[in-house]
């Protein structure tokens, strides 16, 4: 019997279209690409899957889509919990922390003037970012009061909501590198440097990929942090900090052109199998509930 | 073949093409997302928005 399988994506990228691509040539799959643009919400509209992949660039469509879908039938891959956790970075930071997850010290605050004191009480230089940002968009080092305060005031006339909320992170010096690593369910399928001219280093801000042994450092924290936010398909981003590793922020929906460039793991094919895999355990579950 | 809706290249879609994919002009380096496969037809792709990323 075949697997329904759905991608959710808008724009096809390279990475949408390997895993199109990979999709198409197994017999055992019949895939659907399911264009968020195009959907009047209806439910029935995914009566036919069995599985969503959430390959949505816009992650205010991918959240609601997940959201609507949770619960019922199709398997997410993402869970919506998990979508919904490392879309916010002060959510990913809380439970991170709360699951003994090495991660960049951090404070919230939301208003200007307790901004400030966030910051001074952290440290230079300190890293504010927009709470559910992507892309290194709006992340700015600040490396002094002079600079943090006119960074706050000109963040505290931004009027998306998102914008009233203070997300400052302790600066972790890496001589502008950090590591992605691919996890695939259980398995880490690889990791890869990303190393840049800007200490932010972005794949989508021209930061680019080299070789990464995977130790078992690398493993032992990514499988705490999958038991923290819930596990899937997850980028993980980290920091090589004076102490060891510690783990920056998480992806659920990940974009791996650039890294795979230097990992031997064939992500796409690992997607694909696992979002196949997910939907036979759920079948065997329903089953032995019957 | 589609032409560059700005600054008129014509291009040849490759064989694999997708629907909706994203392909950059040759010439003007504009991204172009296909629209249409059949008849092939692109349009300029839309501009990154606030909430994009992964």
């Amino acid at each position: 019997m075949k697997t329904n399988l759905g991608i959710l994506s808008s724009r096809i990228r390279v990475e949408e279209k390997l895993l199109i691509k990979e999709a198409r040539n197994r017999s055992d799959i019949k895939l659907s690409v399911v264009d968020p643009r195009k959907i009047i919400w209806d439910l029935s509209d995914f009566d036919d899957l069995d599985v969503l992949i959430d390959r949505e660039i816009s992650q205010s469509r991918a959240y609601h889509v997940m959201e609507m879908l949770d619960s019922g039938p199709v398997k997410l891959i993402n869970d919506f919990d998990t979508v919904k956790i490392c879309g916010d970075k002060v959510l990913t930071s809380l439970l991170l922390e709360r699951e003994g997850v090495p991660t960049p010290d951090f404070r919230v605050a939301f208003d200007k003037q307790s901004a400030l004191v966030a910051v001074e009480n952290i440290g230079y230089p300190a890293v504010l970012k927009p709470v559910d940002g992507s892309w290194g968009r709006m992340v700015v080092k600040i490396n002094d009061r002079e600079s943090a305060e006119a960074i706050l005031e000109h963040k505290s006339y931004l009027d998306s909501r998102y914008h009233s909320v203070y997300y400052i992170q302790k600066f972790v010096e890496t001589g502008n590198k950090d590591i992605r690593a691919f996890l695939i369910g259980d398995d880490v399928v690889g990791a890869a440097y990303r190393k840049s001219d800007h200490w932010v280093t972005n794949a989508a801000r021209g930061g680019k990929s080299r070789p990464y042994q995977v130790k078992k450092d690398l493993i032992d924290i990514l499988a705490k942090t999958n038991q923290a936010v819930g596990g899937g398909v997850l980028a993980v981003d980290l920091l090589e900090s004076s102490h060891g590793l510690v783990v920056n922020e998480i992806n659920p929906c990940m974009e791996f052109k650039e890294s795979m460039k230097v990992i031997d793991g064939d992500i796409p094919a690992r997607v694909i199998d696992y979002a196949v895999q997910q939907v036979k355990i759920q079948k065997e579950v329903e089953r032995l509930n019957v | 073949m589609v032409n560059c809706p700005e600054c008129g290249t014509k291009i040849e879609l490759a064989k694999d093409t997708i629907q909706n994919e994203i392909i950059d002009c040759p010439t003007c380096g504009l991204e172009l997302e296909v629209v249409s496969l059949d008849p092939p037809q692109v349009e300029l792709a839309p501009e990154e928005e606030e909430d994009w990323g992964e």
